[in-house]
């Protein structure tokens, strides 16, 4: 028999207190029944001898000292999972908001999930073509991986999130897709703009959508990520999907953190945000990847808003020690004009050089690549001296690494946001913009393959 | 054996009372699955335990009991090509066992109880040992033959020893102590963690490591023996240095610690080293490779321990005589978990929430590594290098972890983000890194390499640090304003920048370089610029010089192939002679 408390000792902010209660476990999920019959649900946070301290998944109003009860149900918090969640809507906590028939579960899985044992990672080598030239072709995303988006309040993260998993595919292949959607804490306006996207090219029938809004309790952000995550592994790993992860937007999450631990008292680390941050975020990105023995694959774009578009913030710091690169949005090149406003330099795949080459995409990419940053890089340089100094400053060299810059800017960085180009066709833009430059400038390609596409004039 | 009850359950950290027996850092289980955790604190009879799993399902009542050991490591053959968690778990063994996830309350001995391995003694019936003396060997793997020692504090005449297959726990040998009682020796032994393993006596690094990467060997070497952090933010090519490192670094045993980093990483390890040769002996690299991977989704706790699991076991090899690298990805994750456990004890934070032992604990750490001369009678010289990562919050190496490594290592090697943005790698930044060994090893490297190595570096350094100034003025007046010797300085330091310094890791022929051929490239590099300087005096043309046929084969030269690459130089820097005497012809002409 479930035996049920009366005995609530202090409510504060997320956190309740709970005294003379038997048998509770660490992270064991509990229930509170109201005055008024409605529940509400909580997570053990400590136990110390009979006392526990727990957090609240939603808001705490209307809770009663006196008359409120608590039961602990013996497990932590759960999801219920089954193939028929494609193309539904859940809240932030995992019900039904769709109107829709509840889902009759395959399995209950616990919503933490378990460290993947990295002898049984598979390496993501698989590449993906999202249509975009700068992550195609410069930033390039395989299976399996990791790649969160850093933005800023007022850029187009969502636009791109959106074109990624609209046009996303491995080329030759035509397997299980599905996307897993988990909104935290953002506008009605934003998730709206991912759902109809969604329904305008038919994906939302292969979508499953967590959805806490920036009007829900912000308690709930805890679990939100954790949610999706748990849809994704079992569309992945026990159906063999192929999915992609987009959460938006982990700052907000943070956020929930830290009210947390700060009205725990903890130690804060950087900013007020708790040390165990970085734990903490690992333990949801890492459980992106690839498995030995299962052809299923969990692919994440995480989004998120750096603060006054500072990198060193701690969530898109540590963030960016986690997961395996970054793509980050300019606001220079957005006022340009220039769409998706992605800054090449900046942003990073570390997964590429397993993902692009000779079979996977074509032979001159890796050196393609290699050449287009380090120009690009040169001609920002160029044309910073060209802004103190003017044009005349420049060597004949320079100016043209400056021309080289702005065209780069102009015709591979810019695309807008409907344009899906090839692989092909991303490196073969690389090629015409890079024959702006002398011939001899192309020391990071090798001559086998320089002679192939660029032959020499006699 | 100590048995207590849970009074206390805070995340990893686990309270007990009824522990007034059980001793600081001894081993307990915790729970009814059993899982591991270590006391760090004891108040009364109330001892604080870190547990190294993840502890939901742990409530008030639940049993601890005490192991009366400390956290230790087994040591013996079956280490190499292994890959352990935090506590020395195999994880190969586990995935095939239990999953692919790792689940709780998971126990399996570290080495193979079952699997038998040829013994060949050294020793004799009668021969008076002491610790550290060689009773046997096994060969573990085509690049490590393991030797079996005495065991710590054992004096006294071997009794028995037999020649033939067996397992870790079979007994090979019998000593017979002074004291009259016999010491049964096994080919595996055991040793707590945290207490560093004793040699004879500590002497000065005065040998170089070896890295093959051009930044690191000429420019800011390392000693065998000696330490080096690598911080730097993240994208900055950090892990890919540590990688670097762990391939081709000529050591005979490398311990490589993924302490809290990515789970695709350790797997890229352990999946790309078996492919990879040794440039010597031409054998797979993980044949001399133990893996310890603490990926940042495991418990926090086991984070803590990985990095003495893995010292542990490089001093285990250290031992034997063999020169040992330990590369630890990222000690900044482990001084995290410091952090974390530490607030969960309520100490007192120092700087950033960090405990105030910090400093003490890695230098304790980095401590360990060092030239011995090992336990035993044979005086045989052991290395133990230590190389951490550190990555600090936003880049900013003001923070406590990368100020408290500073102090302690001899060798910083600072990545730069400006440089990974302009995809130069090794992105380590030749201005602001150092290396204190760098006069020790001159005379290694003027024996071995060339007599005019220190001259050349120096050389390439200088030009490096006046480009750095004449970069200013160009910033402020333009490159106009320069005299030709001065461009021509702008001209040689780039060149040694893209063609010396930046080396890619991808790439046959380039990720890694000898140090004959390091040495002829960079002085290829010199000639062209003290050629030039001669040309100009002569009246060749500066612009002329920068646009030379042969500048373009230079850039190419580092990936020349070691077989083919003398040739290849020598016919460079003909070319060079030739295009160079045409300019001054010219020049002279007008």
């Amino acid at each position: 028999m479930i035996k049920e408390y009366k005995t609530i000792q202090e409510v504060s902010g997320p956190l309740m207190l709970i005294k003379k209660v038997e048998g509770v476990k660490y992270d064991e999920l509990g229930e509170i029944e109201l005055p008024d019959g409605s529940l509400r649900r909580c997570r053990v946070l400590e136990i110390d001898e009979d006392n526990v301290l727990v957090q609240l998944f939603e808001s705490s109003a209307g809770i009663n000292l006196a008359d409120s009860k608590v039961r602990f149900l013996g497990h932590g918090v759960q999801l219920g999972v089954s193939k028929d969640m494609l193309g539904r809507v859940f809240s932030g906590m995992g019900e039904v908001i769709d109107g829709g028939p509840r889902i009759i579960p395959d399995k209950m899985l616990d919503i933490n999930g378990t460290p993947i044992n990295p002898a049984a990672r598979n390496y993501p080598s698989e590449f993906i073509q999202t249509g975009v030239s700068t992550i195609d072709g410069l930033n390039t995303l395989v299976r399996g991986q990791k790649l969160p988006i850093f933005s800023g309040s007022g850029l187009p993260h969502a636009n791109l999130a959106a074109q990624i998993a609209r046009q996303a595919k491995v080329r030759g292949t035509n397997t299980n897709f599905a996307v897993v959607f988990a909104a935290i804490g953002i506008t009605f306006e934003e998730a709206d703009f991912f759902i109809s996207d969604f329904k305008k090219t038919g994906a939302i029938d292969r979508t499953v959508m967590f959805i806490n809004l920036a009007s829900d309790a912000a308690i709930e952000r805890i679990s939100t990520p954790r949610m999706a995550l748990t849809a994704a592994e079992y569309l992945a790993f026990e159906q063999n999907m192929h999915v992609l992860v987009i959460l938006t937007d982990i700052t907000n999450y943070a956020e929930a953190l830290r009210e947390i631990s700060a009205a725990r008292k903890e130690v804060p680390g950087r900013r007020g945000y708790p040390g165990y941050l970085y734990t903490d975020l690992a333990t949801m990105y890492e459980r992106a990847g690839r498995k030995l023995d299962c052809e299923g694959s969990i692919t994440m774009i995480p989004i998120l808003t750096m603060p006054e578009d500072d990198k060193t913030h701690p969530i898109p710091d540590l963030t960016g020690y986690i997961t395996e690169g970054q793509i980050i949005l300019s606001r220079d090149l957005y006022r340009k004009g220039i769409l998706p406003p992605v800054d090449v330099l900046p942003s990073l795949s570390r997964l590429k050089d397993k993902g692009i080459g000779e079979g996977k995409t074509r032979e001159d990419h890796a050196g393609t690549m290699n050449q287009l940053f380090s120009s690009y890089s040169r001609g920002k340089e160029a044309k910073e001296l060209m802004v103190v100094l003017g044009e005349a400053a420049l060597t004949p060299l320079d100016r043209l690494y400056a021309k080289f810059a702005d065209e780069f800017e102009k015709q591979y960085v810019n695309q807008g946001f409907t344009e899906n180009r090839t692989i092909e066709q991303t490196l073969d833009l690389g090629w015409s913009l890079l024959k702006i430059l002398p011939r001899a400038e192309m020391k990071r390609i090798k001559p086998a393959i320089l002679d192939k596409y660029w032959p020499k004039e006699n | 054996m100590v048995q207590g009850k849970i009074v206390k359950v805070s995340g990893p950290l686990v309270v007990a009372s009824g522990m007034r027996n059980a001793n600081m850092y001894d081993v307990v289980h915790v729970g009814k699955d059993q899982l591991v955790g270590e006391i760090i604190e004891m108040r009364g009879d109330r001892a604080s335990i870190q547990v190294y799993e993840e502890t939901a399902g742990i409530g008030y009542g639940d049993e601890v009991v005490s192991t009366g050991e400390p956290l230790s490591v087994e040591l013996g053959p079956g280490l190499i090509t292994n890959m352990y968690d935090g506590i020395q778990r195999p994880l190969q063994v586990m995935y095939e066992k239990y999953g692919t996830n790792i689940t709780r309350g998971i126990s399996e001995p570290s080495l193979s109880r079952t699997d038998k391995w040829k013994f060949s003694p050294k020793a004799s019936v009668g021969d008076k040992v002491e610790p550290g003396d060689i009773l046997g060997v096994v060969q573990e793997t085509e690049l490590v033959e393991q030797k079996i020692m005495v065991p710590n504090g054992v004096y006294g005449e071997v009794t028995s020893i037999s020649e033939g297959e067996f397992t870790v726990t079979d007994v090979v040998a019998s000593i017979k102590k002074e004291d009259g009682t016999t010491v049964e020796v096994q080919l595996m032994q055991k040793w707590p963690v945290r207490k560093a393993r004793p040699y004879k006596a500590k002497v000065a690094p005065h040998e170089p490591l070896i890295t093959g990467q051009r930044v690191i060997d000429a420019m800011f070497p390392i000693a065998k023996g000696g330490t080096a952090c690598v911080p730097g933010p993240f994208g900055s090519g950090k892990t890919v240095v540590q990688h670097q490192l762990a391939k081709w670094s000529d050591v005979d045993i490398v311990v490589y610690i993924g302490c809290g980093e990515r789970g695709n990483e350790m797997t890229d390890v352990l999946r790309e080293f078996p492919e990879l040769k040794d440039p010597k002996s031409g054998y797979s690299l993980m044949k001399r490779t133990v893996l310890i991977a603490n990926t940042s989704d495991m418990p926090v706790a086991a984070r803590e321990a990985s990095i003495y699991t893995g010292i542990t076991i490089a001093e285990y090899f250290r031992d034997m005589g063999y020169s040992v690298a330990v590369i630890a990805d990222s000690s900044s994750r482990w001084a995290e978990a410091l952090r974390e456990m530490s607030g969960r004890l309520e100490e007192m934070p120092g700087e950033e929430g960090y405990p105030a032992y910090l400093t003490s604990r890695l230098a304790q750490f980095y401590e360990r590594a060092g030239d011995v001369i090992c336990n035993g009678k044979d005086g045989r010289r052991g290395t133990l290098s230590a190389v951490g990562a550190v990555s600090p919050q936003g880049g900013d190496i003001s923070e406590p972890v990368s100020q408290a490594t500073l102090r302690i290592v001899k060798v910083f090697w600072g990545l730069d983000s400006s440089l990974a943005y302009r995809r130069h790698f090794p992105a380590i930044n030749w201005l602001t890194s150092y290396s204190l060994y760098k006069d020790r090893l001159s005379l290694w490297f003027e024996e071995n390499v060339s007599r005019d190595w220190n001259s050349v570096t120096g050389e390439a350094m200088r030009l490096l640090s006046v480009e750095n100034e004449l970069d200013e003025i160009v910033k402020l007046v333009g490159v106009d304003a320069l005299s030709p010797n001065e461009r021509l300085t702008l001209e040689a330091a780039r060149s040694i920048r893209e063609d010396f310094l930046q080396q890619n890791a991808f790439e046959e022929g380039d990720m890694y370089t000898p140090l004959d051929k390091q040495f002829g490239l960079l002085k290829l590099i010199l000639s062209f610029y003290t050629k030039s300087l001669d040309a100009i005096k002569k009246g060749a043309d500066i612009e002329k010089i920068a646009d030379l046929p042969v500048r373009e084969r230079i850039g190419r030269a580092k990936a020349a192939l070691d077989d083919v690459y003398k040739k290849e130089y020598s016919e460079i820097e003909s070319q060079l002679d030739e295009e160079l005497s045409d300019l001054v012809k010219e020049g002279g002409d007008n």
